[in-house]
């Protein structure tokens, strides 16, 4: 359990970091709202708390490795990046500009700490069983955290590594699905329905919980007890609000893949630095 | 002849000896996994076909069998090549790289992870089980990815090196394999760097541009060309990405017309390379012989060979039309 000051600071940091994916998708003028919002309590929390990483040196050999499978939420990836000490937070707002290292989605070679390549979705999960079963022959003690969409479900291709790391008891990894119900073209269960998700994950041989992403001590205790298990793979269903944080953007799929304008931001970022109107603020 | 390829004596022979360049592969795996402990292999369930077996015997930890997933196939070797393992994964060229080409594209070239993708059973060849497992498009889909080199070995000793080459070059790697026995061209002295094309033949009037087993026709080619006073030079390309473009130039200079021949579509292939360097750099006459924008079908190897008119008599044919087109 975090103390009240411990998650306290998560939540202040969280809140900073939405702030500036805001900021970000307005300065590019295009980029994912949604998605972002929606699992910047889980980056924080990972950043901030779960992962064992040295920002100042990120090919440390040892680091727990963390895979962002639908790299189209990479805002909330660089954001949350750039304020564990990765880069500087100025930096933020090169996001999708000419000869950015924070390219419109993640690209490895791009940026120091990035872990993959990654966008086309479907195959994030792929990568880290490899990195999980190159650890496991190695015997290394690393950790390997895979955050995938709800909507990427869809592919062929995650259900492809999902049967595999049931085969290879990969037990050192931890996948995150962030089940927000929405994708591009609408509510999942109406593009294609993943229901019963959780019986799916058992049922190819993986641990199961489901936490609600926005509260940090059910993240990180999840994150915890899936360490603790054996032979399996834990698969952690964050129960997420897309565009959690802004009123007007939360669970709204049209937020899925579009930034905010002048005024939107401008309302957003309100509502940000007054937790939605519950403290009054200065800026007012 | 060119003496410093060191090419088999009994070249020309009728009983030459006859192996599948996969065979070379599976001897190369094993050799490399000796050399270097970081070497994986992954295999879609084609173990035996794709000849990764010896390496999945004498290595059982180190080998992983993916099931009919090469989408899977392709992106966990990437993950594993992220955390420094050296992985070859195997299948039919149809289905890798053909059925994963944007797992590929992302978490291979993109993401520049040196993952070595062996495509077996490529071209008509492949023979009875028909267009289907007949891939003829496999050089096409890999030489169009940025940070991809492409490798067709000429036969199984070349495969061989081939493999031990690629092991040791830290790039993302295409190898595509014949199914089919072919015959044994080279020898374990004959040259073999990756993107350097090498002279098997000696000549000055037109020059043959070959890849895989198609180089053995080439000669065959070259040598009754030489009864009838043509003097034929013949490459054998097996680099097809990056092309050895100082290679081909010096040919098409020292030439003046060129042919290229192989087992695979006209389009996007070895030839389609070779003219993008000519057309821009020394227009000359070429002929491109492959795949005319059609697929395969089932039948004995040599009759679809010579159907798909990938044979000697095809390749003379070529060179006398250059040299006239050259002669205007």
């Amino acid at each position: 359990m975090l103390t009240a000051q411990e998650a306290r600071k998560l939540e202040e940091k969280a809140n900073i970091i939405r702030q500036d994916i805001i900021k970000m998708l307005l300065e590019a003028g295009s980029g994912h709202s949604a998605g972002s919002l929606g699992m910047t309590d889980i980056f924080t929390a990972l950043y901030f708390n779960i992962l064992n990483h040295d920002p100042k040196n990120p090919e440390w050999a040892e680091r727990d490795r963390l895979i962002l499978s639908n790299g189209h939420i990479c805002p909330a990836l660089y954001a949350t990046m750039a304020h564990a000490g990765y880069f500087p937070v100025a930096e933020l707002k090169t996001l999708r500009e000419l000869g950015t290292r924070l390219q419109g989605h993640p690209h490895r070679t791009a940026l120091p700490g990035l872990e993959t390549t990654s966008g086309p979705l479907g195959s994030g999960l792929s990568q880290a069983c490899g990195m999980a079963l190159a650890a496991k022959m190695d015997q290394k003690a690393w950790w390997v955290y895979c955050l995938t969409s709800d909507g990427e479900h869809d592919a062929g291709n995650t259900w492809e590594a999902i049967m595999l790391a049931g085969k290879y008891e990969l037990s050192n990894l931890t996948v995150i699905v962030d089940r927000n119900n929405i994708q591009i073209d609408g509510f999942t269960e109406d593009v294609m329905p993943l229901e019963p998700l959780r019986q799916k994950y058992e049922s190819f041989g993986w641990y199961v919980l489901e936490i609600d992403g926005h509260n940090f001590n059910d993240i990180i205790d999840a994150c915890n007890q899936a360490k603790a298990i054996e032979n399996k793979s834990v698969c952690i269903i964050a129960h997420t609000i897309p565009g959690k944080g802004v009123d007007f953007m939360e669970k709204k799929f049209e937020w899925h893949g579009k930034p905010p304008d002048k005024d939107e931001a401008k309302k957003a970022l309100a509502e940000l630095r007054t937790l939605q109107g519950k403290i009054r603020s200065e800026h007012e | 002849m060119n003496k410093d390829a060191f090419l088999n004596p009994k070249l020309f022979d009728p009983d030459i000896e006859q192996i599948a360049s996969r065979a070379g592969f599976g001897e190369g795996l094993v050799l490399a996994a000796e050399e270097n402990e970081q070497v994986v292999g992954l295999c879609a369930d084609l173990t035996e076909s794709t000849r990764i077996q010896a390496f999945a015997e004498k290595f059982p930890q180190k080998f992983f069998e993916i099931g009919v997933a090469e989408q899977n196939l392709a992106a966990v070797a990437s993950g594993m090549a992220a955390a420094g393992k050296i992985p070859f994964i195997s299948s039919y060229a149809t289905f890798s790289p053909g059925r994963n080409w944007e797992q590929i594209r992302t978490t291979v070239c993109y993401n520049d992870m040196p993952v070595k993708i062996i495509g077996s059973h490529a071209g008509v060849s492949v023979g009875p089980d028909g267009a289907t497992h007949q891939a003829l498009e496999d050089i096409a889909i890999m030489r169009v990815l940025p940070n991809m080199v492409v490798i067709c070995p000429t036969d199984s000793i070349e495969a061989k090196k081939a493999t031990l080459a690629i092991a040791g070059l830290p790039k993302p790697c295409y190898m595509r394999l014949s199914r089919e026995k072919i015959p044994v061209i080279t020898t374990e002295q004959t040259p073999f760097e990756i993107g350097k094309a090498e002279v098997f033949y000696e000549g000055s009037d037109v020059a043959i541009i070959a890849t895989g087993q198609m180089v053995y026709r080439a000669l065959l080619a070259a040598e009754e060309l030489k009864l009838h006073k043509i003097s034929v030079r013949v490459i054998n390309c097996h680099t097809i990405k990056p092309l050895d473009s100082k290679t081909v130039l010096k040919a098409a200079e020292e030439t003046g017309a060129i042919v290229t021949v192989e087992e695979h579509q006209i389009i996007g292939g070895l030839g389609g390379a070779v003219a993008e360097v000519l057309s821009q750099k020394y227009p000359i006459p070429l002929k491109i012989i492959g795949i005319e924008d059609r697929f395969g079908e089932s039948g004995e190897p040599n009759e679809l060979l010579e159907k798909f008119g990938l044979t000697k008599e095809a390749i003379i044919k070529a060179v006398t039309q250059v040299l006239k087109m050259k002669g205007k």
